[in-house]
């Protein structure tokens, strides 16, 4: 592969397809048989060899970190289950795909759902649940008969259902749909809506799923790919599987890549083993023509974004102390949130310098105002004023004090609500004002004077 | 704005969403539970919601009808009103909105003759502009009832209308099974 990364290290980085390597292969299909084929529900069968609480032990081993967006340790939250109320725990797959930004989950839904239903069968036999529940995003219609039909095969060759694998252990799977809510991808506004309720998040405490979830009974709400990740860690064992990846971050990440970039896609990166240079450079093949990076937001919408030309310094939870350029940045959970910024759900957004600035941020906080539940006052009111304020200057009308305004607006949101799409609604602004705010300044000029707006229309 | 479809409006609901009520609330440890399944049920039937039917959802999971309505007023996907013949939902976060999905709706506007957020006066079409459909990788995305288009660029506008105008004449859409690969498969 040619190199364009102007930083390059001496080993070209490739990508270690973990939870994409089948369904990347020519002519695979998403029916039992194939799956069996490549060696499909061999880890379920070494699970329910084990006791539970040895399964959950691999898990925490093996330094799986949630795949969501909040890269929680698996095993952790796993320990956290309430054993002595006696009453039913339940599993939830968030399935509810809807970080702006973020598509791996939709790939693994659409061509290799016995994957993610194997890991299903291997978390509920290891938290020993009731039932499980996939909610998925509503707008993944025939995603839902997908998982539906591969539910259904499964159940007859006793992957699934009643007395899984002979072990006694019985366990149903329902997948429910949403209703095109953000917000029902937080886990709580998830456990509302599953009810049959608004979404509206719960405060913690005292509803912490793990405590008080589903029917206010124990319940462990994991990401889609978490769980094809936790196949993985059965198929390996905890102690093997610590080893992919680096120490506080093991496994692979998939980095979806959309926006200003010659090649947007999906790749799969052992964490740790390669730096954003390598990402946008050559796995994505770099700029469009003609063009230059400006900026990324690392792992969804939600995250702060980075700018190119930036110096990335400080000192890394090991000690270690670093000095990068965006470039340089390793793409590992630790690294990233050393930056100031977050893994999330790695997807990656990529904007150059085609793109006005406050467009971009105007369209962000579009989103947000649309998706706020309206349950916060800060939330409610702050999206909305967001949207309203840096709409005005993508749009005119706008005066140079509405700069600073933003920023005001946004810091009297995060952390004065009950979930974090308060922080959502702030981190995109606390961190592209300050970065950008020059850039913000001159378009608000130039629409003073009249003058041609930039090509790229966002908002 | 959205043009009343009577005939879909007051006919009862078919006979066979009616049968498979009972399997779906018995999924469930709480029947509230299958309120949104059978909000998605009804409006597949009908294409939209009445309030008729959420007197009969509510009665299928015990609550009361108001508690339904509070449902279908939070989940953007539920309407109360008919919609066209075909419902085309243009993807405007900014992965897609980066890649040309504004000057698409643009296109998209002109070529069915249908301003964003409403039907057309034909009832051919109601065109929406939707939040991230996660699809970002392929922007812009439009979702056109069952089926996903991918990398539908502005300068494709025309021709994309084009195509999805002769679906119109199409006597087996969305009857087809999906295969894998196709917008169908992707919806």
């Amino acid at each position: 592969m040619e190199r364009l990364n102007p930083t390059p290290t001496t080993m070209p980085a490739v990508e270690r397809p973990l939870i994409y390597a089948n369904l990347r292969k020519p002519g695979y299909t998403v029916d039992l048989d194939c799956y069996l084929k490549h060696g499909g529900y061999e880890a379920l069968k070494k699970a329910v060899a084990m006791k539970p609480e040895e399964v959950c032990k691999e898990v925490e081993l093996s330094g799986l970190r949630g795949r969501g967006g909040a890269g929680f340790p698996t095993g952790m939250k796993w320990k956290f289950l309430d054993r002595k109320s006696g009453k039913p725990a339940y599993l939830v797959v968030n399935a509810d795909e809807s970080e702006p930004g973020t598509y791996k989950d939709r790939q693994i839904i659409y061509k290799d759902p016995h994957q993610m239903l194997e890991g299903i069968a291997i978390t509920a036999w290891a938290i020993q649940a009731k039932q499980a529940f996939i909610y998925i995003r509503g707008e993944f219609i025939h995603g839902a008969r997908i998982l539906e039909a591969a539910i259904a095969e499964a159940k007859v060759k006793g992957f699934l259902g009643q007395n899984i694998l002979g072990s006694g252990y019985s366990c149903d799977v329902v997948v429910h749909r949403g209703g095109g809510c953000y917000v029902c991808g937080e886990e709580t506004g998830l456990i509302e809506s599953l009810e049959g309720k608004r979404g509206y998040p719960r405060i913690k405490p005292p509803y912490f799923p793990a405590v008080l979830g589903l029917y206010n009974c124990p319940t462990i709400v994991n990401n889609a790919e978490t769980l094809a990740q936790v196949k993985h860690v059965l198929a390996f064992g905890g102690a093997e599987f610590a080893k992919i990846g680096v120490p506080g971050d093991s496994g692979t990440h998939i980095w979806g890549v959309s926006g200003l970039v010659k090649r947007p896609g999906l790749y799969e990166i052992e964490a740790g083993k390669a730096t954003f240079g390598e990402l946008l450079y050559d796995f994505c093949g770099g700029p469009l023509e003609g063009r230059k990076f400006k900026a990324i937001i690392p792992g969804g919408s939600s995250t702060k974004i980075l700018k190119f030309g930036e110096r990335f310094k400080g000192r890394l939870p090991n000690g270690t102390e670093f000095d990068w350029a965006l470039e340089d940045i390793p793409l590992d959970s630790n690294s990233i949130a050393a930056c100031g910024t977050g893994l999330g759900t790695g997807g990656t957004i990529v904007l150059d310098d085609s793109v006005e600035m406050i467009q971009a941020l105007s369209n962000l906080n579009a989103f947000y105002a649309h998706e706020t539940c309206g349950q916060c006052t800060p939330c409610r009111e702050g999206s909305l004023w967001l949207s309203r304020v840096s709409g005005r200057i993508a749009k005119g009308g706008a005066k140079e004090s509405d700069v600073p305004l933003l920023l005001d607006i946004a810091n009297q949101v995060a952390g004065r609500t009950i979930c974090a799409h308060g922080e959502a609604v702030a981190w995109p602004v606390q961190s592209a004002v300050p970065k950008f705010k020059d850039e913000y300044l001159e378009s608000i000029r130039l629409r003073q004077r009249g003058e041609p707006l930039p090509k790229l229309k966002l908002i | 704005m959205q043009t009343p479809s009577p005939s879909s409006a007051d006919r009862p609901l078919r006979p066979e969403t009616l049968a498979k009520a009972p399997a779906i609330v018995a999924q469930y440890p709480q029947k509230r539970s299958a309120t949104m399944p059978l909000l998605h049920l009804v409006q597949e039937d009908r294409g939209h919601i009445t309030q008729e039917d959420m007197r009969w959802v509510a009665e299928q999971v015990g609550v009361e009808p108001m508690q339904v309505l509070e449902v279908v007023t939070f989940y953007p996907m539920f309407r109360q009103a008919a919609i066209g013949r075909r419902h085309v939902r243009v993807c405007r976060t900014l992965s897609c909105a980066l890649r040309g999905s504004y000057a698409l709706m643009e296109g998209l506007e002109k070529a069915l003759n249908c301003p964003r957020g409403e039907t057309s006066p034909d009832g051919d079409f109601t065109l929406e502009f939707v939040e991230c459909i996660a699809d970002c990788g392929c922007g812009p995305v439009v979702h056109v009832d069952g089926a996903m288009h991918e990398n539908v660029e502005p300068a494709q506008a025309e021709a994309f209308a084009a195509k999805l105008k002769a679906t119109l004449k199409d006597p087996d859409y969305g009857l087809r099974a999906p295969q894998p690969g196709t917008p169908e498969w992707n919806g």
